[in-house]
């Protein structure tokens, strides 16, 4: 048993930190908000030149072959410094999607690595909540070209995508999860309705209408859900190391302010209902960094000891996320919900990655059922 | 002990229900039942349609143009007004300043300013917290050196809510230092027109203006502005704690709007059935429901303790702590309603996000608020175990 990164996991996380603390760092943040897109394209580029980019793309595919630990440490430094990039839909989804399917895949996901090419993937429907089985979305199959109808309800990080990975329905009926088919579609594609939406923590997402858009189809026909959860599954984790890594710079900066703010004559830490609480945050994230643990060590399992380790780190994750995000905001006081602050910002981040592929609830139900 | 209203109260409910019929339009549902404050201008038709119809101060005695109600007919106000959508009435003039004025003002102040809260053609806010008095009010800094008749105030003030729209200010500062921290703190009237002050926005996580810094800068106000003595502002606060008990309750009526937004978005189908109606989140709503009756009851007995006009110990506390922590997990679930869809929080290239958007985020984030501001939670469980509980 060993919990300790490799000295180039290290490496990556140490540097990771340091472009987060260079760039992205709470009396930069606000200044970067201001013009938030061209500053995260400024950072995509850079991260490119980095080759960040191309972590856990395969080798054969123009990547670097990372493994989820690899994957877990640059998410770690993504976490702490909130740097809103699309990273986990773009390089960790997307190529999890994508990965051995064929030429066209290929050469999106060498696209991708290099920073050209910026992709998403819609899987969630209205009606449908956070199911990935619930797939109505048609796709038609007319002089050898396919033809996508329908509509997707978010596409997480899917603004600023250049192409769009989506689930449609090759076979059977709505819910099923045979059937399931994967699908390229280009950003531009004729046809194609991209709604943009701008999220509390930076992020922008999209709902997608389709109406006989042109698409390629990737993978095995009528069999993606197995793939699709799997790569789910894995941009799931990569969140969790995100919340996991906000929730504990959210506690060191509270603990931090519980030094220096003074009430009463005294550090506002002096108070034992703080300290209590403050211990209630440490342990929240000492749960939490487990979780990530035992979710990032279980990716490559059997299906089943996948999906509940995920389930499982989802749920718990989540939780504690929020609870230390909101108890990080009521200890500063008044100052905790100013913009100014970047506790508030930690708060909003938590919020979004609890919402991302499903809150407790679902991931609960999920660990119950999953056989 | 019972809970029926009686024939009288009964008409006296159906004549406010049929009122706000009458004033409350459609547009501000969303809003309030996020528990969002509406626009000022929306804010003050409001206002203007209470007084106009002669229940601009619910809470008020007759003698200074308020109502004169008893509790009951308080309750059914708010809980009709809760009905039809309506707001709480902002209340930084009507139940913070009004009430100081009313009990410790000169009859000048009464006859100026009384009646302008009344028909919210002044609008008051309140500069008290400063960047390094929070919780610990008393450690203010803000001075008023009197000069000939008039006071000279410097300083900065913090969080000075709609300072931006208000044409007046009710400010503590301090007139001498004494020993007690408490001793030596006036309380002032300011015309937010006067020369010296300057007003800056703070820009808060719900990206909706309003809070304010207000910076003080030899600020001249007429002694006349002094209410009651000076050096014994502090204690013209107790007034306010007692009244704040009367805030709470207006709030705690008004949970059952962000229960109502919760569910309207939990109307939402999921597989063709309803959200609401699903196991896991039917069960989440019904505990729901269940803390907001044991508040709702909560608030009754804090109402009849008023009418007895008997100390409601730490009710008052009680029920804010109750409510914030209700109005935090009630924004939770409707955000949880929304899905995936939480994440669209605003549309842009004219792109319509879902029709409760930005209201429910900004509400799900400005609730947090509210375990912070008017005497933290953890304020007011000093005070509890301080006051009631004898530690
Ligand atoms: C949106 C908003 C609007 C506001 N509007 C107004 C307004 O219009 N006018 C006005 O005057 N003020 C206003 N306030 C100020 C509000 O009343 C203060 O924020 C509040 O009193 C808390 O003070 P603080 O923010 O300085 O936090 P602090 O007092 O610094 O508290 C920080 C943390 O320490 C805790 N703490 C402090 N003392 C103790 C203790 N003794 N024991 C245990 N824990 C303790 C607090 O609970 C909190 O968690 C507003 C605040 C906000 C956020």
């Amino acid at each position: 048993m060993n919990f300790d990164y490799s000295g180039e996991q290290q490496m990556l996380l140490d540097s990771v930190l340091r472009y987060g603390l260079d760039n992205w760092s709470a009396d930069k943040r606000l200044a970067c908000l201001k013009d938030l897109p061209s500053n995260v394209t400024k950072s995509w580029a850079e991260m490119a030149d980095l080759g960040w980019l191309m972590l856990s793309i395969p080798e054969e595919e123009g990547g670097l072959g990372g493994t989820p630990v690899d994957v877990m440490a640059l998410m770690e430094g993504i976490g702490r410094h909130l740097i809103p990039v699309p990273y986990v839909t773009s390089c960790v989804l997307v190529p999890a999607l994508l990965s051995g399917t064929g030429e066209t895949a290929t050469e999106i996901l060498e696209g991708i690595g290099l920073g050209n090419i910026r992709a998403a993937a819609g899987f969630l429907e209205s009606e449908g909540g956070f199911d990935l089985n619930y797939v109505g979305l048609s796709a038609e199959l007319s002089d050898n070209r396919w033809l996508l109808s329908g509509e997707k309800v978010h596409v997480e990080d899917g603004g600023d995508a250049d192409w769009y990975v989506v689930s449609a329905r090759t076979a059977g009926s709505i819910m099923d999860s045979d059937g399931i088919s994967l699908f390229l579609i280009s950003a531009n594609s004729p046809g194609l309705k991209v709604e943009n939406f701008r999220a509390v923590d930076g992020h922008t997402h999209s709902r997608l209408r389709l109406d006989n858009v042109n698409a390629t189809l990737v993978g095995e026909k009528d069999q993606a859900l197995m793939r699709i959860e799997s790569a789910v599954d894995r941009a799931i984790t990569a969140h969790v190391a995100e919340a996991v890594a906000s929730m504990e710079m959210a506690n060191a900066v509270t603990l931090d302010y519980l030094g220096t703010r003074r009430q009463f004559g005294v550090s506002i830490g002096s108070f034992q209902v703080l300290q209590h609480r403050a211990v209630d945050m440490a342990i929240a994230a000492e749960e939490a960094r487990s979780m990530m643990l035992h979710a990032t060590l279980n990716l490559n399992a059997d299906p089943v000891t996948r999906k509940r380790a995920v389930s499982a780190a989802k749920t718990r994750v989540g939780q504690t996320g929020l609870y230390v995000a909101k108890q990080a905001v009521q200890l500063h006081g008044g100052v905790g919900t100013c913009d100014e602050l970047i506790i508030s910002h930690h708060l909003k981040r938590q919020m979004m990655l609890d919402t991302a592929y499903g809150q407790a609830d679902y991931h609960r139900t999920r660990f119950a059922n999953v056989s | 002990m019972n809970l029926e209203f009686t024939n009288e109260e009964l008409a006296f409910q159906e004549e406010v229900r049929s009122f706000f019929a009458e004033v409350v339009p459609k547009e501000w549902l969303t809003r309030v039942r996020a528990g969002l404050r509406l626009e000022p201008k929306e804010l003050i038709a409001y206002q203007k349609a209470l007084a106009e119809r002669g229940w601009g101060a619910p809470n008020w005695p007759k003698e200074f143009g308020g109502t004169g109600w008893g509790p009951t007919q308080i309750y059914i106000f708010e809980s009709e007004a809760t009905r039809a959508g309506a707001p709480i009435q902002f209340h930084q003039g009507l139940e913070l300043i009004g009430p100081i004025i009313f009990t410790y003002g000169s009859d000048e102040q009464k006859k100026r300013f009384l009646p302008g809260i009344i028909n919210a053609d002044d609008w008051w806010c309140q500069g008290y917290s400063e960047p390094g008095a929070g919780s610990d009010l008393a450690s203010l800094k803000t001075t008023a050196a009197k000069d000939g008749d008039e006071y000279v105030l410097n300083g900065q003030k913090m969080w000075t809510s709609y300072a931006h729209v208000a044409s007046h200010m009710f400010v503590l500062a301090r007139t001498s230092n004494e020993e007690k921290r408490q001793q030596g703190i006036s309380l002032l009237l300011v015309d937010m027109k006067t020369p010296g002050i300057q007003v800056k926005p703070i820009d808060t996580m719900d990206e909706k203006h309003h809070t304010n810094e207000v910076f003080l800068d030899d600020v001249r106000v007429p002694v006349n502005n002094l209410v009651g003595e000076e050096g014994r502002g502090w204690g013209y606060g107790k007034v306010l704690l007692d009244r704040e008990r009367m805030v709470s309750a207006a709030n705690a009526i008004h949970i059952q709007q962000v229960i109502d937004g919760a569910r309207a978005a939990a109307e939402r189908l999921i597989a063709g059935v309803p959200l609401y109606k699903t196991p896991t989140f039917s069960s989440k709503f019904a505990q729901l429901e269940i803390e907001a009756t044991a508040l709702k009851t909560m608030v009754l007995r804090l109402m009849a303790d008023a009418a007895a006009g008997v100390d409601s110990g730490p009710r008052g506390s009680m029920v804010k702590l109750r409510w914030s922590e209700l109005y935090q997990s009630a924004m939770g679930l409707w955000l949880e309603a929304l899905g995936p869809e939480a994440a669209h929080f605003r549309g842009l290239e004219n792109t319509q996000a879902p029709s409760d958007m930005p209201y429910a985020m900004q509400g799900a984030l400005y609730s947090r608020v509210t375990s912070i501001y008017g005497g933290s939670s953890e304020i007011q469980r000093n005070i509890i175990a301080r006051r009631a509980l004898g530690l």
